[in-house]
């Protein structure tokens, strides 16, 4: 109880300095210079809409792919973490669960493809409106989620979710290599053509980028929630 | 009169007092819970406020989202996005791995209430 008190003591201390920090805050009127250097030149030299996904895609792709190697990791130590728990034969049957009732079947067949076309929709539109690689995967993976919802014991292929994660990071350095050998640099979006500024295919490699990405993080998602998944309860 | 006035004055900080609320509350979390689970969850919020913290600085006046629209003039600062989209995938990350490692540590010791994994710890010292 003692312990509570001293932390909530310290919480609103830290709370008032923060508050006291804020009184004199006023926000940005103009971008700065970092910023306004991106804010001018994509639209010329990028040709995407959305000025994130350029930086994100093209600006600091390397960064992007770095990131994408740290959640590839992830889904790797996940896997290793739970590999020791992981329900052998002796998992409980379908026949010892309660089924999941007609409800929860029926809508997860209805869902589950309008979710994954939501999730194709928001990466490959990445470069016009908000949304992108990262999030459109993540809404893919919440559709795995649902079909793991509805039946925790389907067994997914862990082959079929790899392969399609292992594929996706090939491709994304190819066409990272390609920008290097054709284009200016590595991960250069002007291998394909401009296009019109604001159509579907435009900004070049972008669109191919960014559903790439999706791809490898909806099934690094999936198979970080498969491994919990199938984790033996006590 | 005063009070509506300092009201009017910080209410265009409102995001930024929400970012101190979840904070603070995300902190307490972390610090006075035992359950581990509840820790993460305490720290996912101490994350969200950090998140809403720098979407909220990289606002300009007036601004809108940094996308090129016709009929948009003043654009907000894209990189606080770019950081942030970087940080919440990390922390998602860092999550699926707490958690499992919160999975490890009930297999271990049965428990994922702090106290009493110390304890269980501390007992097998003294057999030791």
């Amino acid at each position: 109880m003692v312990k509570k008190a001293i932390a909530l003591a310290l919480i609103l201390g830290l709370g008032l300095i923060f508050a006291a920090l804020l009184l004199g805050y006023a926000p940005d009127a103009a971008l700065n210079e970092t910023a306004a250097y991106y804010a001018t030149r994509t639209a010329d030299e990028i040709g995407a809409q959305n000025i994130v996904t350029a930086i994100i895609v093209t600006y600091r792709g390397l960064d992007t792919l770095g990131e994408v190697t740290v959640l590839f990791l992830t889904a790797a130590i996940v896997g290793l973490v739970l590999s020791r728990t992981r329900a052998g034969d002796n998992a409980p049957r379908l026949s010892d669960l309660p089924p999941p009732g007609e409800l929860l079947e029926i809508g997860t067949k209805l869902l589950v493809p309008l979710i994954l076309l939501f999730g194709a929709y928001v990466f490959i539109n990445g470069h016009l409106t908000p949304g992108g690689g990262f999030q459109g995967g993540a809404i893919l993976a919440s559709a795995i989620l649902l079909m793991l919802l509805t039946d925790p014991l389907r067994r997914s292929s862990h082959r079929l979710i790899s392969r399609i994660e292992s594929s996706a990071g090939l491709f994304y350095v190819v066409i990272g290599v390609l920008g290097a050998a054709l284009a200016g640099g590595f991960l250069d979006n002007r291998i394909l053509p401009l296009g019109e500024f604001g159509a579907l295919f435009s900004a070049g490699a972008i669109p191919v980028i960014y559903a790439l990405i999706g791809l490898k993080v909806g099934a690094e998602f999936s198979s970080m929630m498969v491994s919990l998944s199938e984790t033996e309860d006590e | 009169m005063d009070i509506f006035l300092l009201a009017d004055e910080h209410l265009g900080l409102f995001n930024y007092w929400i970012v101190i609320v979840l904070m603070m509350s995300g902190f307490y979390v972390v610090i006075a819970q035992h359950n581990l689970l509840k820790k993460v969850v305490g720290l996912n919020i101490f994350q969200v406020s950090v998140f809403l913290f720098y979407i909220s600085m990289g606002k300009v006046d007036g601004g809108s989202a940094p996308i090129f629209k016709d009929g948009v003039e003043v654009l907000s600062n894209p990189l606080p996005h770019v950081l942030i989209l970087t940080a919440i995938v990390v922390g998602v990350a860092a999550t699926a791995l707490a958690l499992a490692l919160v999975v490890r540590i009930k297999h271990a010791f049965g428990t994922v209430e702090e106290d009493e994994i110390q304890a269980i710890e501390h007992d097998e010292e003294d057999i030791a």
